[in-house]
């Protein structure tokens, strides 16, 4: 957990240094705790069992053999929910336990706890359920006008953006069609957890999740409890990538805990995993654009539909986000963007990496494409043409003031001069270990992308982070509810501390909701930012007590104190104390930092929504074996505009990572979904990048250009990777093959066509 | 269940298991019954590796053994990497090269590469990438992880790595 104190402190562990991970020792010694790892003497199994139908309805329930196992301790069900039946990140509207009818294929619907896993799988079977089966809302495009699948209707959110001239035509049009399938995180560590029931009534939660105080809210309301008697703590995150920003087991084993009066922990299956969490939505975009004979763009139109699945979750802030960012990062007068994201019998969707972004990156890239072989302009050039720079505005008629480096990250991506070494091998040429491909046939493609999104919340969202700085005996305690998934905000808040305050101990107190007020969410790249400015904000206060209370015990100037490497001095060196003596007597702040405010979109979708925006540009190199349709990515060249670089090493895991994820959307990742079933929900079937798939990743620039109102100037850097990434690559596909590929993942058969093959 | 126990040797220990399902897995059984958490439930089906552990000189998915049949054996887990306290050099390698993100592949990704370089000190990129491919990892993107590949061989070679 991250409980973890401070290893071998040196000088090179602040703001701009590659400081090493507090978490990093527990971590390679294998004794970190995450979630599934949690184990008490007493504890339970707890088990979901799930529906096996898209759509149905219940016509009855029977737990009663269940019950009758040796072993069993509960067996709980939609009537057992104590407070609220339904909760919701966004909007309430998904139920604890279905009830009458069942919405999506592995919706919970009853819940055990008992002494072994084994017991729980055989009591989930001996659960005895009636469904009458339902023909599932599985096409997107009729949610709109068939009947409703759930008493909130069937649109989640509809956004008609109107900016500018809405008739004026370009001189040059282009047209196209584009999918993008459904994206898992697909985090290593499965959702689990351990409740805990507390002899004063309320209950100990230990899980993974994005934002402690979101889900406390929700537990809290569905349990019928006060939100003081639910106490929540970070438990290890095994990865998270927008999976846990929405309740899974949470409610659930405190129902079991509480009814039980034991402990119970839970951990998914992979399988579960796949059911037990919502997915990057599955996008169709049709975009025309407009521009004139010189390539500089004039209006864009576009229609982009999202498939939210069952329950609402995030999908309101994810359409919002595919709308205002859907023509990408260029200058554009005008433009008409229908975004709407609808209810299906589908597995739920809401956020991931890129959150809305990367699907409309994917089809505003191709469409730049299109528009430069339409002009015969090179590709580099019309990005660069109409690359947004500060004081333009967006679609939205918001104006950046803050940095916008789009021509830089594009030209610098573009020039680079890859120094990857090319391999003979067979081993790397389409199909891999295969060696089945020939290599005089294979054919070679490269091209660039561009993207960008939006950092923290958005639209007038009271969005704010909370910390806690206690300063004792020289050693920096820091309370902090942000939670760590691997991004390494950890180290951050240590690197922030030890810049303002001097000193080098510096103690990370548990994530938890008793201790602290929210840090809300980690996601929408804001923790560097949000989290990272409280913390900056807590040790500034900390550090101005300290330097008052010295100011007056010693009678120095306060401007003329600084605290470095342990001390507090003087600027003309008549004074000198050590801070773990001037510390003797605690000091302590606890704040809350809020970035600035936005507002909501108007009707026409046009309003000042945003904070704070972040770009990268991707250019890939693909061999392609086009009689076998297979694909290997070669090489990725990035650059990013980062406002700061506060950790060089952790920044380059963050690329490299986040466009492994694109790797993947581009040419192998896909939840597969027939008539509302999940076809591949195992790590068999539903494939992620290995190291032999996934090619070097080179950086061409990282981009310093310290952001206006940030903390210490920097911007989130989590998501950009995972935008342009699969535009980048599926890019060099069409080059290597000269085909459409208007749809990503791109599949064997999309390279080879099906009457070739048969 | 049934009241008969068998022996595991784990790390070089004799540990009893008592009261055990025929049907549990040695991953199962070294996290949940003997109080070694450090190999992981990523998939528990034979693709991630994340539960990877040694069994004599070979490198296995522990998820998909059954601890029954791993008596009279030596099991290596990553707890035993470390056993003296001190990190090993692979282990060093990660943290120093930044190869560890949230650090659930860790563990499996460790015992892999101690094991590859215990029988190639030297190996070349194509090789590592090969070693390490029954290995999922969600964070990286494997940069980091090959790089510290590399230092940790170097280090194993007695040069200083780049």
């Amino acid at each position: 957990m991250s409980d973890v104190k401070t290893e071998t402190p040196t000088s090179s562990s602040r703001i701009g240094d590659s400081a090493p991970r507090p978490d990093g020792i527990p971590k390679v010694k294998g004794t970190f705790a995450f979630s599934s790892d949690l184990w008490h003497e007493k504890m339970l199994w707890g088990g979901t069992l799930r529906s096996p139908y898209p759509a149905a309805r219940i016509n009855k329930l029977d737990i009663t053999e269940a019950l009758l196992i040796d072993g069993v301790h509960t067996v709980l069900t939609h009537e057992d929910v104590p407070g609220e039946a339904v909760y919701g990140l966004e909007h309430a509207d998904q139920p604890v336990m279905a009830a009458e009818v069942v919405r999506y294929e592995g919706e919970p619907v009853a819940i055990v706890a008992a002494d072994h896993p084994e017991i729980v799988r055989r009591a989930l079977a001996a659960i005895k359920v009636e469904y009458e089966e339902m023909v599932p809302l599985t096409d997107p495009e009729t949610a709109e006008s068939v009947g409703h699948i759930h008493p909130d209707g069937n649109v989640f959110r509809k956004i008609n953006l109107r900016h500018g001239d809405q008739e004026i035509q370009g001189d040059v049009q282009v047209e196209g069609v584009y999918e993008v399938g459904m994206q898992d995180q697909a985090f290593l560590g499965p959702e689990s957890g351990l409740a805990v029931p507390g002899e004063d009534g309320g209950v100990d939660l230990y899980v993974s999740t994005q934002w402690l105080h979101a889900d406390r809210r929700q537990v809290a309301s569905c349990l019928g409890m006060r939100e003081e008697d639910v106490r929540i703590t970070l438990a290890g995150v095994g990865g998270a990538f927008g999976a846990r920003e929405d309740l899974s087991l949470h409610v659930h084993l405190c129902m079991l805990a509480m009814r039980t009066n034991r402990p119970v922990k839970m951990v998914y299956s992979r399988e579960e995993s796949f059911h037990g969490h919502v997915h990057r939505h599955p996008a169709k975009m049709w975009y025309r654009h407009h521009a004139d004979r010189e390539g500089n763009l004039v209006r864009v139109e576009a229609r982009v539909l999202l498939d939210g699945g069952a329950y609402a979750s995030s999908s309101g802030a994810v359409i919002a986000n595919a709308a205002c960012f859907a023509a990408g990062p260029y200058r554009i007068p005008n433009a008409n963007i229908e975004g709407i994201v609808v209810r299906t019998n589908n597995p739920p969707c809401g956020a991931m990496r890129g959150f809305g972004a990367v699907q409309t990156c994917m089809g505003h890239e191709a469409q730049m494409d299109k528009l430069a072989t339409a002009l015969n302009i090179d590709p580099v050039e019309i990005r660069l043409k109409n690359a947004l720079k500060t004081g333009d505005q967006l679609l939205t008629g918001q104006t950046i003031t803050g940095t916008a480096p789009v021509a830089e990250v594009i030209r610098t991506c573009a020039e680079h001069v890859p120094s990857y070494q090319e391999s003979s091998d067979l081993m790397s040429l389409p199909g891999g270990a295969g060696r089945t491909a020939d290599p005089e046939h294979i054919s070679r493609g490269e091209a660039i992308a561009v993207g960008f999104k939006n950092l923290m919340f958005s639209e007038g969202f009271d969005d704010f982070s909370s910390a806690v700085c206690h300063l004792e005996n020289g050693v920096a305690t820091i309370t902090c509810a942000c939670a760590e998934v691997g991004q390494g905000f950890v180290t951050l808040a240590q690197q922030i501390t030890r810049e303002i305050l001097g000193v080098e101990e510096v103690v990370l107190a548990p994530a938890a909701t008793e201790t602290v007020g929210s840090a809300g969410s980690t996601s929408a790249s804001r923790q560097t930012w949000m989290s990272g400015g409280a913390v900056q904000k807590a040790c500034e206060e900390v550090r101005l007590q300290l330097l008052q209370r010295l100011a007056e015990e010693h009678k120095v100037s306060v401007d003329d104190l600084v605290l470095v490497e342990g001390q507090a001095l003087s600027l003309n060196g008549d004074f000198s104390i050590n801070i773990d003596e001037a510390s003797e007597n605690p000091l302590e702040a606890r704040v809350e930092y809020r970035h600035a405010p936005t507002f909501p979109l108007d009707e026409d979708g046009q309003g000042d929504a945003h904070v704070s925006f972040a770009f990268a540009a991707h250019r890939a190199v693909v061999d392609v074996d086009p009689e076998l349709g297979l694909v290997k990515v070669v090489e990725l060249v990035t650059s990013q505009d980062v406002g700061r670089l506060l950790n060089p090493l952790q920044a380059i895991g963050q690329l490299e990572g986040g466009a492994a994820q694109g790797v993947g959307l581009a040419v192998m990742e896909e939840v597969l979904v027939t008539d509302g079933n999940i076809r591949n929900a195992s790590f068999t079937d539903y494939l992620i990048p290995t190291a032999l798939d996934m090619p070097p990743v080179e950086i061409a620039a990282i981009i310093e250009q310290p952001e206006p109102g940030a903390p210490f100037g920097a911007k989130g850097i989590g998501e950009p990777p995972s935008i342009s990434s699969t535009a980048a690559v599926v890019a060099a596909i069409r080059e290597a093959t000269n085909l459409e590929l208007p749809r990503v993942p791109v599949r064997l058969t999309d390279i080879v066509s099906v009457e070739e093959l048969s | 269940m049934s009241n008969d126990f068998y022996t595991l040797n784990v790390n070089g220990e004799d540990h009893q298991v008592a009261d055990s399902w025929a049907g549990e897995s040695l991953l199962w059984v070294l996290r949940e019954r003997l109080g070694f958490p450090g190999a992981k439930n990523a998939c528990e089906e034979g693709e991630c590796g994340s539960c990877s552990v040694r069994i004599g000189e070979e490198v296995v998915c522990s998820c998909l053994v059954l601890a029954g049949s791993a008596v009279e054996q030596e099991i290596t887990t990553i707890e035993g990497l470390s056993a003296e306290g001190e990190l090993g050099d692979v282990q060093q390698a990660f943290i120093d090269a930044g190869a560890v993100q949230c650090g659930f592949c860790t563990p499996g990704l460790l015992v892999t590469i101690d094991h590859l370089l215990e029988k190639n000190e030297n190996p070349d990129d194509l090789t590592v990438r090969e070693a390490i491919s029954g290995n999922l990892c969600r964070c990286t993107g494997y940069g980091r992880i090959l790089e510290a590949v590399q230092m940790a061989a170097a280090s194993r070679r007695g040069e200083n790595h780049e």
